[in-house]
């Protein structure tokens, strides 16, 4: 039972913020861009987040502000891919590389040449910070940006799905010269798409160093943007879709820690590779058919067919 | 002017004009930052081609990345994008260090072994991504950054079991000093070596105070054998027309799955042998544990985009990269600039050879201004129906 | 012509380069309220750019816009909806995946609150229009679930839905049985007597002839005139449009066929959703005939073709070339077996256009030894090979070999394709749509090498959706409906009507 609390609550942790990141992704992709970039995005959100609640004593500006400067990285993408039809692909590898420098950089400017933050201060856990201290159920707590997390990918669904700028991402996203016979701006339906999902990307970013961990370090994000686009394609480019598939690999995380906790006889490396393992063979097993938008990574150029 | 538009017009400016680009907005980072960039960019270029020690560390560093970034170009120019590059070069250093430590053969059949045995391993694993994608439709981006990682706790696992963990160390065995491929390793610190080097040195910089091996070398072999296989071979024709475009492949009986396994094979191996060089070339001849994932593989993406994806393209594009990597950590000895500076040059660079466009963009203007000039008419530019 | 309020459009001297081409060059267009008016032109003579000018998707370099007497700029296509104009385009402009309605409403949507959808009312409002004018449409059904001239009508609806007072028809014929033309043809007539005004672009007499009271000519961007149909003939608009007098009809002599060299035996094909779209298929095509298949798009042609050049599995059935069995095997084997095929969509299947011509010539034969020994490509004899068919099958621009597939014009790419399917001196040549876009000059070339290779002794398999191009070519012509032959005729013993029935699933031999 014990065991089943710990696997839940560290799933919801190790989850949240890859939510986050696939959400961006779900909201880019949908309208037509790809984003690889994702990584690069939460990493500058990371430490936006540090800063900010660092130097403004909020948690709570720390997050405004991540998402502020994920959507400015996010710019940069945008601007490459939408207005000058760039390869999207090597854009959001050159948004990797330069995120995590600039964020880096501007870690050493900020606090004396450190490649980490200072320990800032936390957004606060939902049922406070002392419930139920020193029992399992302590594991239930979760932070507030788990909540968020759920909020928002009901948000982006029923954005997508149930008004009136869904419809004209999804239409942008599928079949752009139709949208553009129709008055929409492909172009700024894009720069919408991408700048909101930077801000996500820079959400996800902060729920790793004010939420689960209270720093800025230069490990903070490694590697979970990349495993964020994986939930977009596992979760069919969906919102509940990508929110399940984060879930899956937050749990077999969760699972790789109990079973390194216990006395089995794996070695911890091994049991390590255990998330990506099933990632594998998950697709494997259930990817089928591609559903991706239909003009997904396809830059739109007026007048071609 | 003229030469200028001409000059624009050629696909080695957009490489120029990024870089250019690249050089500008790092300068703008450092004047914000309170750093003087021209004194910034001397000891950059000090510190990477200043003494014939700095460049020949430079071309030492340049081998693993010339050879995933020919790797990535191979790929891309086939339709595939190998971001798992970083795994294929963990498993050839993998592979390379268990042969070498196991096999104790003479120095003439122990490196071609150690070798190819890294090579096969990335070739192993870059197949596996191609099946994948051939037989399942798995995105090849996906299932490779999945690889990256597995490959990494491999690594840890492998430096961690008892037959290869070298005691009180982070560290595996070493393989034999037969597998080494440095020039000259004994010589140079035998009596009679030293005594010669003392007296030449130029010689001695260049090798005693580096591990210069024969590993550039046969990258730039191997980026000349790519350039040829691609454009000059049946094989390559084949794999270029799945690339440009896989229907039209099909349709004239080429089989795509297995041009995408075979590609993905190729660049796997190419990875691999990154690797296998880099065990076999440098100190300390062997795997350690990984916190983070090296960036031989990520960084191979950066070269290989800089250099427009052609395989020949990719040896100077290694080169500057590797120059900026290594000078960026005398900036930061001497200056205490963030060596982060040069992430962010490097990720400019890329950004801006993203933009294809923009060199043609910039001589289709100057154009227009000086028919301008010449005409008060307006010119229309409308783009292409 | 004077500007008048009699007229729902008028533009007058409208010219459009693109870089150095001139697509427009002073075109005139007068169109009278409550009439349909046709633009006649070959295909790249200008008529669409000029019709994506009037709704807004390009602008023009010269000239001037005059609705109902009123002088408009239009810059967008919002400026275009607002003037109450509404485009049908030739490739329908429809969400694949979105339902009737949400592709009716995109873009003027119907919304409660904070831009939240209210679908409920905008079905009743998609209801309203659609019981108006007598269309048969299911608000709800997905795009890709309906038919072609179901679509159709959902494009027009688009258009009534944001009022359009003035409908710009695109081709709007190309993909329609004789039957789903009259239809059409109706709903137009009775839109007029509503009080809209329509344009229709075709290059297709016949239909100008029944159902246009006026005609503008567009030759190469060139404006020719207008004519009143009523006092002109087919003969007299084709030759204006051509700029020669035309032969309408093609030549040939009686065909001598020989043996069956392909043979489809109850050949059952799925698409990847695993629906049946060839279903028990039999055809035979000899040697020396040229058999035609009539049918509209989506009825099985695209399977039956890609099943024999083994680009899809087959469920059942056997396809035999010659005397062997060729299903599920490869597309190699297939070409092995000299069967060469000239692909519906050449850009898609045909050529790898970023490549050089000469490339692109040699794309299933690159493997022979004509073209280098072992592993290595000549790329000299490449290009000696590709001059030699430039100068043979008159490839403009002349010495093209180097350059990039891409940079020649549509007619030129499709006679590269033909000259390496016929190159091969196939058995079987198999021409799927191989007229599609081009020109009366090429189409004449295209029907001519097709009769040459007939006479050769090749067996031909002609797949159309140009009902005219299947009956003017073929000896033999099939008529497939739901994945089945539903009936063979010999050439001459069958008429449009008849033929159109059949396509449509009515009746049976």
């Amino acid at each position: 039972m014990n065991n089943v609390i710990l696997l839940i609550g560290i799933t919801l942790m190790y989850s949240t913020p890859l939510v986050f990141g696939a959400l961006g992704g779900v909201v880019s992709e949908r309208s037509g861009v790809t984003n690889i970039g994702i990584e690069g995005m939460m990493v500058v959100g990371a430490l936006a987040a540090a800063a900010g609640s660092y130097f403004t004593g909020s948690p709570w500006m720390g997050f405004l502000i991540a998402g502020i400067c994920g959507a400015l990285v996010a710019l940069l993408h945008a601007v490459a891919s939408i207005s000058f039809a760039a390869d999207q692909t090597v854009s959001g590898v050159a948004i990797n590389l330069l995120a995590p420098g600039l964020a880096l950089f501007a870690c050493r400017s900020f606090f004396d040449g450190g490649a980490t933050s200072p320990i800032v201060t936390k957004l606060p856990k939902i049922f406070g910070d002392t419930w139920m201290q020193g029992t399992p159920w302590a594991n239930l707590n979760v932070n507030v940006t788990t909540v968020i997390a759920l909020v928002l990918t009901a948000v982006v669904w029923f954005v997508l799905y149930k008004t009136k700028w869904g419809l004209r991402v999804r239409a942008v996203g599928e079949h752009p010269a139709a949208a553009d016979t129709l008055g929409i701006s492909v172009s700024k339906t894009r720069y919408a798409c991408v700048l909101c999902s930077g801000m996500l990307a820079g959400f996800g970013g902060a729920s790793v160093t004010i939420a689960i961990i209270s720093q800025f370090t230069q490990t903070a994000i490694c590697g979970q943007g990349f495993i964020a686009l994986a939930a977009v394609i596992f979760g069919k480019w969906k919102p509940f879709g990508a929110y399940g598939a984060c879930m899956l690999f937050g749990a077999t995380q969760a699972l790789t820690i109990i079973l390194g906790g216990g006395s089995f006889p794996i070695p911890s490396t091994i049991l390590s590779m255990l998330p990506y393992v099933m990632t594998i063979i998950v697709l494997i097993l259930f990817v089928g058919k591609s559903v991706a938008p239909k003009a997904d990574g396809v830059p739109y150029i007026k007048g071609s067919r | 002017m003229n030469a200028i538009v001409k000059f624009l017009k050629r696909p080695i400016a957009s490489a120029l004009v990024a870089i250019l680009c690249g050089f500008a907005v790092a300068a703008v980072i450092l004047a914000v930052a309170g750093y003087n960039p021209f004194i910034t960019f001397g000891t950059l270029i000090h510190g990477s081609i200043g003494t014939p020690k700095y460049i020949t560390n430079v071309i030492i560093k340049a081998t693993p990345i010339l050879l995933t970034g020919v790797a990535v170009a191979f790929a891309f120019q086939t339709g595939l994008f190998n971001i798992g590059a970083e795994g294929q070069y963990i498993l050839g250093t993998i592979c390379a260090t268990i042969v070498g430590v196991t096999v104790d053969l003479p120095g003439p059949l122990e490196v071609p072994l150690v070798v190819l045995a890294g090579a096969l391993g990335g070739a192993l694993l870059g197949a596996f991504i191609g099946f994948l994608k051939a037989k399942f439709g798995i995105h090849e981006v996906i299932t490779s950054i999945m690889c990256n990682w597995i490959m990494m706790y491999l690594c840890n696992f492998v430096v961690g079991t008892d037959a290869f963990h070298k005691p009180n160390s982070n560290t595996a065995f070493p393989i034999h000093t037969s597998g080494y491929t440095m020039i000259l390793p004994e010589w140079k610190v035998s009596e009679e070596g030293i005594e010669y080097l003392i007296a030449h040195p130029l010689l001695r910089d260049v090798l005693l105070k580096t591990d210069l091996n024969l590993g550039f070398l046969v990258a730039v072999l191997v980026a000349v054998l790519v350039g040829i296989l691609l454009s000059r071979t049946k094989l390559g024709y084949e794999l270029r027309a799945v690339g440009l475009n896989k229907d039209a492949a099909r349709f004239s009986g080429i089989g795509v799955e297995k041009s995408i396994v075979t590609c993905m094979c190729i660049s796997g191996a190419i990875c691999g042998l990154a690797g296998a060089l880099n065990i076999t070339g440098i100190a300390p001849h062997t795997i350690s544990l990984l916190k983070v994932q090296e960036g031989y593989g990520f960084n191979g993406l950066s070269v290989a985009f800089i250099a427009g994806c052609s395989a020949i393209g990719c040896i100077p594009s290694s080169l500057l990269f590797s120059a900026l990597i290594y000078g960026g950590m005398t900036v930061q000895q001497v200056l205490g600039v963030p060596s982060e500076i040069i992430s962010i040059m490097i990720g400019t660079i890329v950004f801006f050879t993203a933009l294809p466009s923009i060199a043609p963009k910039i001589s289709a203007w100057i154009e227009r201004r000086r028919s301008e000039k010449e005409s008060s008419t307006p010119n229309s530019t409308a783009k292409e129906a | 012509m004077e500007v008048s309020s009699e007229y729902a459009v008028q533009m007058h001297g409208i010219a459009k380069r693109f870089g150095a081409f001139t697509a427009l060059d002073c075109v005139d267009l007068d169109v009278r309220k409550q009439s349909v008016h046709a633009i006649l032109g070959e295909n790249g003579a200008g008529k669409t750019t000029l019709m994506n000018i009037l709704y807004g998707l390009y602008q023009s370099d010269e000239g001037e816009i005059y609705l109902n007497g009123q002088k408009a700029s239009i810059t967008s296509p919002t400026e275009a909806i607002r003037h109450g104009i509404g485009m049908v385009h030739q490739h329908f402009m429809l969400i694949e995946n979105f339902t009737v309605t949400e592709n009716i409403i995109l873009g003027d949507e119907v919304c409660g609150a904070a831009g939240i959808l209210d679908m409920n009312r905008a079905r009743q409002k998609v209801m309203e229009l659609v019981e108006r004018y007598g269309f048969d449409v299911d608000p709800d059904a997905k795009i890709e679930d309906i038919s072609v001239g179901m679509q159709q009508r959902v494009e027009i609806l688009k258009a009534l839905f944001r009022g359009a007072e003035i409908l710009i028809l695109d081709e709007p014929t190309a993909v329609l049985t004789p039957q789903e033309i009259d239809k059409l043809l109706e709903i137009m007539q009775d839109l007029i007597a509503g009080g809209k005004t329509i344009i229709i672009i075709t290059h297709k007499l016949k239909e100008i002839m029944r159902s246009a009271d006026e005609c503008s000519i567009i030759r190469r961007g060139k404006y020719m005139g207008t004519v009143n149909v009523a006092e002109s003939s087919e003969g007299d608009l084709a030759a204006r449009m051509v700029g020669r007098n035309v032969n309408l009809k093609v030549d040939k002599t009686p065909a001598h066929p020989g043996d069956v060299v392909l043979s489809v035996k109850n050949l059952t094909v799925a698409d990847e959703r695993g629906i049946e779209q060839v279903r028990g298929l039999n055809l035979d095509v000899r040697s020396g005939e040229i058999v035609g298949i009539a049918g509209i798009d989506g009825n099985g042609q695209q399977e039956l073709v890609d099943a024999i050049t083994n680009l899809v599995r087959t469920k059942s059935g056997k396809i035999r070339v010659g005397s062997q069995e060729v299903q599920n095997t490869s597309p190699r084997n297939v070409l092995d077996h000299a069967v060469a095929t000239i692909p519906s969509d050449r850009h898609r299947w045909g050529l790898v256009l970023p490549m050089m011509v000469a490339e692109n010539t040699v794309l299933e034969r690159h493997n022979e030894d004509l073209f280098g020994k072992g592993i290595m490509l000549d790329y000299d004899k490449l290009h000696s090979y590709t001059s030699e068919l430039i100068k043979r099958y008159d490839i403009r621009p002349a010495g093209c070999e180097q350059e990039r597939m891409s940079g020649l014009s549509g007619g030129n790419q499709q006679k590269a394709i033909i000259a390496r399917e016929v190159s091969y001196v196939p058995d079987v040549l198999i021409a799927f749509q191989p007229t599609r876009g081009l020109d009366v000059g090429a189409i004449e070339f295209v029907h001519k090498t097709l009769i040459a290779e007939r006479d050769r002794g090749a067996a031909i398999l002609l797949v159309s959706y140009e009902l005219d191009e299947v009956m003017d070519v073929s000896d033999t012509i099939a008529v497939i409906y739901h994945g089945q032959i539903v009936g063979t005729f010999a050439q001459g013993t069958v008429d449009e009507e008849q033929l159109g029935l059949l396509m449509a699933g009515g009746g049976s031999q």
